[in-house]
């Protein structure tokens, strides 16, 4: 008897044991949830009458889009797009969104976050000043603010502002610059600027191993970027200039509404779309700032003090040795606020630009009242972009890393 | 030591929870109760309740607007005060829930909403594929155009080439699409997710032309900077019968809220009004006594009280009186009866007779 | 000659005054050198002549758009604004002469007016008059509790904390709902009876008397037996009816529905966020997994589609009949919401621990949760308060997208208030948003003040 309980008391002592144990219990109580969730569903869909089915997404789609990158992509008609076309418009505009959002917020972002370190204390008074108003404003409020102020600054839709020396134009119905027309055979330029990248990569890359091999590499000079302009040049001209401009065309004759920019000559940039942008780059611009300004603070001060005095100017230390330092500290929270901002995409719904919240989940649902698989296709797409930006910046982050030899 | 913070963290945990699922838990308590009795009926579940669940627009001054106190009025807010007189006979008995166009049928098919008076066009789709029903018309409406009377415009047809704003989700979309292919002519839309910012955007000058109900046009234009600079344009591009909607599959409710309606209209036809619907009562009429339940059994074959249209007339009104009220010429909406008006007037409002 | 020099030859015996400092170093000039024109008045040579030219630009730049903002604001703000409405003209008082009021075209500024009249509908909300007082009652109770637990000065924090994170959120629930819950009184006595006989279970197996398998559990089953009885005694509490008029979610909105959302989700989201972080460190590759899942899934979703979900998708998912407050639902999307972003900033604080740190407590004998709770937490959440505090502010700030799902938070309650045509003016919504944005700087900023002063005074605490 004392002997069984004492084998029994060891066996639930065991931090193993008892880990399996809770683990079990873990995973069947998750299984039961779930399972209650699906029955409640089913159940639920089936009082009112739904089933559950993708077949939606051939159905044609009969609402009109305003005109962006998605709708000119897959070429939109009201009548023949499916909503398929409409799910790929809205993953379109956000991707738009979110690339371009990014590349500005960063290059906005680590200026502000320097000039926060500045001795000039008009840039970091400035720079202060920027990032405590943006950080605590909330994005909708920006938002709103944004769109407002620039439809209230932008000439009416029947004035415009010349910019590029009239090659483009600006007005409240948006930023209109020329747009590329590809003829038959621009295909032919098209692959041979891959071959030109193919091959430099290679060069590069051979060079490389050279210098690791002889301690000497290749003198390649400006032959790479040479390369890389030349060779689609070429191409570009011996099948006879297959490519052409559309330009923005402005009329001020004519009926009234047909007065202004016209819609299908050159390309278009909604002033929705800018607001979006301008204020999503801003606000993560701010983060972005707080985070450069974190990872600069926290590379030692030696480090700074030892390349002054090996005679390098502040911006070549800053260059050179503090911010490779500091992208080590930086690129996590990067990571996230590169995250937030696809996310915060979302809200762009507010102002009409047609994202994928506002047209598929939003539209397009409310015309085929599919709950559950749309939002189940957002919520998967979303969570998609965000497994994608994590890899990339880990792979980068895994490049920056200090390699301890 | 150790026990008094374990106490104190298991009473931290406790009161989270309790602060959480506090309000949650006690309808559930209760609802379980009424799902004993019987599944699944909204008449019940709305008698367990206590009030009804009215899913309204966001702000829509005539049909659903809220006050700054936050008490609701409109020709729509009356329709869910009328279903509470019916049930409960207090028209206060109501919950108002604002709802974007874009949230409206999920919160209704949800269950969140018993139902849906949010100026809501009834189509063949949202009967069929949305598993809705809709119980009435209590406003008949069409698509029109705002447009600057700056431009000039005259009519929809020289609309070729023009900016559009409307709001999303809605079936404006829809018409204005079809109306622009249908006539040869091309055209932007600018879709915003809530009234408000259409508007604003709009009065900025985004868009030539303000998409919507003309009802809606004329709500709106109030909020314009300069309501007289713009025109309503006189085409029509759609048919919008607007009314109260419940979810598929329960005849009863679907029938209360129906008839809620038609007590309103049939109210005006007979000319009783809050004023008169006491004295009305014991009226020569039989069709009066019957719609004030002096006469026959008709409330309770609804499953109501049979001075349920009493409740109705005498705390809300009658159809005519909401209409004056809310949306007519003496508003800021100014809308005239048109096809709004009684059958018996030259308009097409015809209720089903009780009897 | 050269003898007479000799002679003079000059031997200093006392010490000369020391020289001023270069004027450029010292008082004003000095400052201004250090601050604004040692980075622009280098020309020594082609390159930094650039650089210093491009320093100046920005300065003479940067300097004109702040002071143009500046006074742009303060002009908006005070000195062109519209004050008051005293003969009760409403929009007209903020309409130019083109509108048809009395102000001069191209008048551009708040109109203050519009506010005071909307004032109680963007605090409260639609919550009835005559019972403002509950919350302004429970708002001192709030901040007078907050002060106190924060100002370092003031005896028994400890104490009022708790009190804070206890009994504070009970009156609160009471005062603003008016508690007049219905409840089933059979089935919570038998709960209390089940709790009560729990907890006793629990004291006899710790003493050894039900078994060993017991005793090695009696922590656990103590615990669940005090979290069921101070849940039931709880509902008991909140289902007495104190003669206040029942107030639901309903009729709340403005800055109390924002507060209320903010703060229920950042009590709630930091133990939810520190338990999902030691999950996601666990050795148990289950719980590992499920908490990576769960925070991973909620960082990677937009706000917007889980409010939607919360708000008219949950009963899909809920047996027939049960429904939850929609307010309760926003909470909960906000806090899981929140939570998980909270898990990270605390795994990051876990992972910058020193591993002697785990190794020590372990080599002392404590358990793993006195480990966490005695060494491991404790710093681990002092290192990454800013990250903390600035999910907290991301928290606040959030509580913004409620109003898309048709809460009247406190931008909710602003863009209502912009529907009413008696106040429609030009200026009507950005006098709305400066408000309203003036409110949340108000928040955010203060809470990220009071960041700053604990890291600074933790870290000096650290240091000696």
């Amino acid at each position: 008897m004392s002997f069984d309980s004492n084998n029994l008391s060891t066996l639930i002592r065991d931090s193993r044991v008892r880990n399996i144990g809770y683990q079990i219990i873990i995973i069947l109580a998750l299984i039961l949830s779930v399972w209650w969730l699906i029955d409640n569903t089913t159940t639920n869909l089936g009082n009112r009458g739904k089933s559950l089915g993708f077949g939606f997404l051939t159905q044609t789609a009969g609402f009109e889009i305003s005109h962006t990158l998605g709708t000119w992509l897959f070429d939109y008609k009201v009548g023949i797009s499916t909503y398929t076309d409409i799910y790929f418009i809205g993953v379109t505009n956000t991707l738009l969104i979110a690339i371009l959002g990014i590349f500005f917020a960063s290059l906005i972002g680590f200026s502000i976050g320097i000039m926060r370190l500045s001795s000039n204390i008009v840039l970091r008074y400035f720079a202060t000043a920027y990032v405590e108003v943006i950080r605590n404003i909330p994005l909708l409020l920006q938002l709103f603010f944004w769109y407002f102020a620039v439809l209230g600054l932008l000439p009416k839709a029947r004035s415009k502002l010349d910019i590029f020396g009239g090659l483009g134009g600006l007005n409240i119905t948006g930023l209109y610059t020329p747009a590329p027309v590809f003829e038959a055979g621009f295909g032919y330029v098209a692959s041979s600027f891959f071959v030109a990248v193919a091959a430099s990569i290679a060069i590069i890359q051979f060079s490389k191993y050279r210098r690791d091999q002889t301690g000497k590499g290749l003198n390649l000079g400006l032959f790479v970027p040479s390369l890389l302009i030349c060779l689609p040049g070429i191409v570009f001209f011996l099948v006879g200039s297959p490519l052409d401009w559309s330009l923005p065309v402005f009329k001020d004759t004519g009926p009234i509404f047909k007065r202004g920019f016209q819609p299908d000559q050159g390309m278009v940039l909604v002033p929705e779309m800018l607001a979006v942008l301008l204020s999503l780059t801003l606000y993560t611009a701010g983060f972005i700032a707080e985070i450069v300004r974190a990872g600069i603070l926290a590379v030692s001060k030696g480090q700074t003090e030892a390349a002054h005095s090996l005679g390098l100017g502040s911006g070549i230390t800053l260059r050179l040795v503090v911010i490779p330092q500091a992208m080590r500290i930086i690129i996590p929270p990067l990571t996230s606020q590169y995250l937030n901002l696809t996310k915060n995409s979302s809200l762009a719904v507010a102002i009409a630009y047609p994202e994928l919240v506002s047209i598929f989940a939003g539209t397009a649902l409310n015309q085929v009242g599919k709950e559950i698989e749309m939002i189940f296709m957002v919520m998967t797409t979303y969570l998609g972009f965000s497994l994608i930006t994590s890899l990339f910046m880990n792979w980068f982050n895994s490049r920056v890393k200090i390699v301890e030899r | 030591m150790n026990k008094i913070l374990m106490a104190a963290i298991a009473l931290v945990v406790g009161a989270g929870a309790g602060f959480v699922v506090g309000k949650g838990e006690k309808e559930v308590v209760e609802v379980e109760k009424v799902a004993e009795k019987s599944a699944s009926s909204t008449m019940d579940a709305v008698k367990a309740k206590g009030h009804v669940q009215c899913g309204v627009s966001q702000g829509l001054p005539g049909f659903s607007n809220a006050d700054d106190a936050g008490n609701w009025t409109g020709i729509d807010v009356d329709v869910c005060r009328g279903i509470a007189a019916a049930v409960f006979g207090d028209s206060s008995k109501v919950k108002y829930t604002p709802l974007s166009s874009k949230q409206r049928f999920t919160a209704l098919a949800s269950g969140e909403i018993d139902v849906l008076s949010r100026n809501t066009t009834w189509t063949m789709t949202r009967d069929t594929q949305l598993g809705l029903n809709f119980a009435g018309v209590n406003y008949y409406d069409g698509q029109g155009f705002l447009v600057p009377k700056s431009l000039g415009v005259k009519s929809a047809l020289e609309m070729d080439g023009a900016n559009v704003c409307s709001q999303t989700g809605t079936t404006t979309e829809l018409n204005v699409t079809d109306f622009f292919r249908e006539n040869g002519m091309k055209f932007n839309l600018v879709a915003f997710e809530e009234a408000d910012a259409v508007v604003a955007a709009y009065d900025a000058g985004r868009c030539d032309v303000y998409t919507t109900d003309r009802s809606g046009l004329a709500a709106q234009r109030t909020k314009l900077t300069n309501p007289d600079e713009h025109m309503v344009l006189p085409e029509i591009i759609s048919k919008e019968p607007l009314g109260p909607v419940v979810r598929q599959g329960d005849d009863q409710w679907f029938n209360i809220v129906r008839w809620t309606l038609r007590a309103m209209i049939n109210a005006e036809e007979m000319g009783i009004t809050s004023g008169n619907a006491k004295s009305k009562a014991n009226d020569n009429n039989p069709a009066i006594k019957r719609l004030l339940g002096t006469e026959g059994k008709f409330g309770e074959e609804l499953g109501l009280s049979n001075d349920w249209a009493m409740n109705i007339i005498s705390q809300v009104g009658n159809y005519g009186e909401s209409y004056e009220a809310h949306v007519g010429p003496n508003t800021p909406l100014k809308l005239a009866r048109g096809v709004n008006e009684l059958w018996s007037k030259g308009g097409i409002l015809y209720a089903a007779p009780i009897r | 000659m050269t003898q007479k020099f000799q002679q003079d030859v000059f031997v200093r015996t006392v010490e000369a005054d020391t020289l001023p400092p270069p004027a450029k170093e010292t008082g004003v000039m000095g400052w201004l050198w250090r601050n604004l024109f040692s980075s622009m008045m280098n020309y020594s040579s082609f390159g930094l002549s650039f650089k210093s030219l491009l320093m100046a630009l920005f300065t003479a730049l940067f300097f004109y758009i702040g002071f143009t903002q500046i006074v742009f604001l303060i002009d908006f703000i005070f000195v062109s604004a519209v004050w008051s409405d005293p003969t009760g003209i409403k929009r007209e008082a903020c309409w130019t002469v083109t509108q048809g009021g009395a102000l001069p075209d191209g008048w551009h500024a708040a109109c203050w007016p519009f506010i005071f009249a909307k004032l109680k509908f963007v605090i409260y909300g639609p919550y009835p008059i005559d019972e403002l007082w509950r919350v302004n009652l429970t708002g001192i109770f709030g901040l007078v509790g907050l002060l106190w637990v924060l100002l370092s000065f003031l005896p028994y924090r400890k104490q009022v904390g708790i009190a804070m994170l206890t009994v504070y959120p009970v009156i609160a629930f009471m005062l603003l709902t008016g508690g007049a819950g219905k409840i089933d009184l059979l089935s919570s006595s038998s709960m209390i009876l089940i709790s009560l006989s729990l907890i006793t279970i629990g004291r006899l197996s710790k003493r050894g008397f039900l078994g060993i398998i017991l005793q090695e559990f009696a922590n656990i089953i103590g615990f669940l037996g005090w979290a069921l009885i101070s849940y039931e005694v709880l509902m008991l509490l909140l289902s007495i009816d104190f003669g206040l008029e029942p107030v639901g979610t309903g009729d709340w909105g403005g800055l109390l529905i924002t507060l209320v959302v903010a703060i229920t989700g950042i009590v709630v989201s930091l133990p939810v966020g520190i338990l999902l972080a030691l999950g996601r460190r666990s050795d148990m590759p289950v719980a590992r997994l499920l908490c990576t899942v769960f925070i991973e899934f909620w960082r990677g979703v937009p706000l917007i589609s889980v409010l939607f979900m919360a708000s008219v998708m949950i009963p899909l998912f809920l047996p027939e009949g049960v429904n939850f407050d929609k307010l309760v639902r926003a909470l909960i999307g906000v806090m899981l919401f929140s939570a998980a972003y909270m898990a990270e900033v605390v795994r990051g604080g876990l992972q910058a621990m020193d591993k002697g740190q785990y190794e020590a407590a372990e080599a002392m004998g404590l358990t793993y949760w006195q480990s966490m709770r005695l060494i491991i937490l404790p710093q681990a959440l002092t290192h990454v308060i800013p990250g903390i505090v600035n999910t907290f502010i991301g928290l606040f700030k959030d509580t913004t997208l409620v109003s898309i799902i048709g809460l009247f938070d406190l931008l909710g309650a602003g863009k209502s208030a912009i529907a009413d045509a008696s106040w429609s003016s030009p200026v009507q919504a950005i006098t709305i948003y400066l408000f309203v944005a003036l409110i949340f700087f108000a928040f955010c900023f203060g809470m990220s003040r009071y960041s700053i002063y604990m890291e600074n005074k933790l870290s000096k605490s650290r240091s000696h």
